[in-house]
């Protein structure tokens, strides 16, 4: 037997990626709560591989006293384009199983950190987007204010408390990476060639 | 009399008017035990244990109210305009006050009963009664607001009702006053009532799942005054209990008059035997007229239907659906204990408390055992019916709710005092003053087969010195009692709207989780002249009437300048609240105008009509501080002359008619 070769252990964990990453398809990939004490029970955003959800009337007719663009899903792009990357993603994860070599499933971790990384960038960019470009004729003006959400984590924003955390389908991808991640890791340097 | 003597004397008159005093007995303060106060704190934020229905009496309206904190959450407008929600001000909510007689804008409102599942409260509705005009009322508990007002024809003074069967088969209401029915002659000389009056019951089917109303019958009863009643429960299910005074038949002093017979009576109805006479075609259909309105909330719209005739049972021709049962003293609670075998009539001039068996009526019944007819309904014999007699209860006995252990409790207005006594041994067990003169009574599902017997509240007719006193007319109150001892402990007096009569109470979660409404959806908003958005909002002129199709969003109104209104034009302002968000009501309010203002719910769309009287500017704004730019909600009418060629225009942040910038 080749040491390229995939062990069974790491078959299955290819499995259960590729489900991972149907799976994140139907469920919230990303939340930002927020919290204001005329909104004690708070409000959410959530981000879905193809939609906006949530509050997200709410928080638009919130968002026009600071002059804040409405969100809109037609709006993304991300929004046509994810569903398709992560249906791609499940495909390879279930294909690197019967291709059966370590070095494919090693470009496949390349990509899906490349993924990751752009998908971040393009995450802090539309926040930055949104919290800078507000309209001049805003109720509410405060010099030096901006009110773009944290990437992760929490970020007071006048009266609101922003906090920017993965949802379910969040966690799935990281699972999936994780796996991927764990399968390479197995199959490079804990495997004596036999 | 020297020095010594005198002195000698003052010290002995000092030392006896000390004693006298010391005899007084103590003030009313006293009665409070130490931990009150502790025990009706409900910290800031938290919740109370029991949302408790009161009724508003001459406010025509229904108050709730947290309990134990006494702390008052809302007033729900029922049978009395209210300018402050707009309810019979604007043109949705009129048809809701519509009658017979056309529009009515006030009534006395004196009973309350929520609806019940297996004789169990189910926190769906909330029936009121109008006790002036007769008509019965249906509040749905998930919107608190009322959703459905039925006129009752031949009756008049609707005071024993809105009482339901176990399983809110049907909401009863028996007339106060006796009269000519409305398909009888009316116009006959007063001293005739022994030949003309008669006196109707009304059993009003209620739908199980809609909870609409539909007069199903009446009966027709000699003339007496019905004045209080309860559904039997458990094995009296399918009977009805009903107290009746001026079984003298007097029409002219009554207080004298109707006070001369020893005993008056408590009926009790077969209804189920009722129910099969109808179906046998007993029944005579009879010319009424009476309003039945509806609330729709999808239009947000009322609607008043007018029927045109009712079914009519004589009652006094059926010799097995009524029976007489002899009570003292012109009885006035009828009430029915937890296990449906015991029915306490409160004779207000009695100085006992009968307790009657409904196993021995039944068995009374089957032997004939009466003791002659009263109009051709028989009267059965007092001791054959009679489970026993409370005595030296106290002076002036009312009303009974009872604490399913076993225990009940009975108000009484002349010595004003509650009593608690034992239903089977019909021993006094514990008795606490009341300040002053209680009239109903309230324990949590206390008329129900399931109560719970923690706190009893006394609905008092007067307060006296014991709040800070405001004038002439004082405050209405309520006093919250601990019960779940063996002794009532007084805990807290709190002040109420109107004059409380019945009031109802159930566990907060059971109203709190019934699917309580936070918004109305505005996709399911049918409402004719809805706007759904700003794009849709406009002014359009049909000949001289001009309507307004106007959104409110925070914080502004779209459109907010209107010009091309004439004198002369009647203008009809349909404003939709855009806002799908919790506690956002917008309000709507016009210079000068001489209706009220509009509080509109999320989602809602309501009409106010206004017909302007001056030219000018009129300027309106938004009455419900909803946003930190809720002092900018405002906008301008331009009103002109009659005739005038100003182009009806309207617009939002930008300036029309172009011309006039210019």
């Amino acid at each position: 037997m080749k040491i390229s070769n995939l062990t069974a252990l790491s078959k299955v964990m290819l499995l259960i990626a590729g489900l991972l990453f149907i799976g994140s398809l139907f469920v919230p990939m990303w939340r930002i709560e927020l919290s204001a004490p005329q909104y004690p029970e708070g409000l959410k955003l959530q981000l879905y591989a193809n939609k906006i959800a949530g509050d997200v009337d709410i928080i638009n007719g919130l968002n026009h006293y600071i002059g804040m663009a409405t969100l809109h899903t037609e709006n993304f792009f991300e929004f046509k384009v994810l569903p398709y990357v992560f249906s791609a993603f499940a495909l390879i994860s279930f294909l690197l199983i019967f291709i059966n070599k370590r070095k494919a499933v090693f470009g496949f971790l390349i990509v899906f950190i490349l993924f990751v990384v752009v998908a971040g960038v393009d995450f802090y960019r539309w926040n930055y987007e949104y919290g800078h470009n507000l309209n001049p004729d805003a109720a509410i003006k405060v010099p030096g204010m901006s009110y773009q959400p944290p990437l992760i984590g929490y970020k007071q924003l006048l009266n609101f408390g922003a906090y920017s955390i993965p949802d379910t389908g969040g966690l799935m991808l990281a699972g999936a990476g994780f796996l991927i991640g764990l399968v390479v890791l197995k199959e490079f340097k804990f495997k004596k060639p036999v | 009399m020297n020095k010594n003597k005198l002195s000698t004397l003052l010290f002995a008159f000092v030392l006896s008017s000390a004693l006298f005093t010391s005899c007084k007995p103590k003030n009313s303060t006293d009665a409070v035990s130490g931990d009150a106060a502790k025990r009706v704190y409900v910290a800031p934020g938290k919740y109370d244990e029991f949302y408790n229905f009161v009724s508003g009496g001459f406010s025509g309206q229904m108050s709730v109210y947290g309990l134990p904190s006494g702390r008052m959450l809302k007033v729900v407008p029922i049978f009395s305009q209210d300018p402050e929600s707009g309810w019979g001000f604007s043109e949705e909510t009129k048809p809701m006050l519509n009658t017979s007689e056309g529009f009515i804008p006030w009534d006395d409102q004196h009973h309350l009963e929520l609806s019940q599942t297996n004789g169990e409260v189910d926190g769906r509705w909330i029936f009121a009664n109008a006790n002036n005009t007769p008509r019965i009322a249906r509040v749905d508990l998930k919107r608190f607001k009322t959703a459905e007002i039925i006129e009752l024809p031949n009756s008049a003074g609707n005071h024993s009702s809105p009482f339901i069967t176990e399983n809110t088969e049907y909401v009863v209401a028996g007339t106060r006053f006796a009269v000519p029915g409305d398909y009888e002659e009316g116009d006959v000389p007063i001293n005739t009532y022994k030949k003309n009056f008669k006196a109707h019951i009304s059993f009003i089917k209620v739908d199980k799942e809609s909870g609409k109303m539909d007069l199903s019958f009446q009966l027709r009863l000699p003339g007496v005054n019905f004045d209080l009643s309860h559904a039997g429960k458990g094995k009296s299910h399918g009977w009805f209990f009903f107290t009746c005074y001026n079984s003298e038949q007097a029409n002219t002093l009554l207080e004298v008059n109707a006070s001369q017979n020893d005993k008056d009576f408590i009926m009790a109805v077969n209804w189920k035997k009722a129910e099969e006479y109808i179906k046998a075609g007993k029944g005579k259909m009879e010319k009424a007229k009476y309003a039945h309105n509806t609330w729709n909330d999808e239009t947000h719209t009322g609607t008043s239907e007018m029927k045109g005739e009712v079914l009519v049972l004589d009652a006094m021709a059926m010799k097995d659906i009524c029976y007489l049962m002899p009570c003292p003293k012109s009885p006035h609670g009828c009430d029915v204990d937890p296990t449906g075998e015991y029915i306490v009539g409160s004779g207000k001039l009695a100085a006992l408390i009968p307790v009657f068996s409904f196993d021995k009526m039944i068995k009374a019944i089957g032997k004939k055992d009466y003791e002659g007819d009263y109009e051709g309904i028989p009267v059965l014999k007092y001791n054959s019916v009679l489970h026993g007699e409370v005595q030296k209860p106290g002076l002036g006995p009312l009303h009974t709710e009872f604490d399913g252990k076993g225990n009940a409790y009975t108000t009484f207005f002349v010595s004003s005092e509650v009593v608690k006594w034992d239903i089977q041994s019909l021993k006094v067990l514990d008795r606490v003053p009341t300040y002053y003169s209680v009239g109903h009574l309230c324990i949590p599902g206390g008329d129900s087969k399931k109560p719970f017997g923690k706190y009893l509240i006394a609905y008092n007719k007067i307060t006296k010195d014991r709040y800070l006193p405001t004038g002439p007319e004082l405050t209405q109150s309520a006093q919250l009692y601990d019960i779940s001892g063996d002794k009532m402990q007084l805990l807290l007096d709190f002040p109420t709207i109107g004059e409380p009569h019945y009031a109802q109470a159930a566990p907060a979660d059971l109203i709190r989780n019934n699917g309580q409404l936070k918004i109305y959806d505005i996709k399911k908003n049918n409402h004719p002249r809805v706007a759904k958005g700003e794009k849709e909002s406009k002014v359009v002129r049909e000949g001289n009437k001009v309507h307004v199709y106007m959104t409110m969003v925070r914080s502004h109104f779209s459109p907010d300048n209107i010009e091309g209104i004439k004198l002369g034009d009647e203008v009809y302002f349909h404003i939709t609240n855009l806002e799908q968000d919790w506690d956002v009501p917008h309000g709507f309010a016009i210079k000068k105008a001489p209706t009220a203002e509009l509080l509109i719910m999320p989602g809602e769309t309501a009409t106010l009509y206004w017909k302007p009287t001056k030219v000018g500017i009129v300027p309106f704004y938004c009455t419900d501080f909803c946003s930190a730019l809720h002092q900018e909600m405002q906008g301008y009418i331009r009103v002109s002359p009659a005739g005038s060629n100003v182009p009806l225009s309207f617009s939002l942040g930008t300036n029309l008619p172009a011309s006039a910038t210019k």
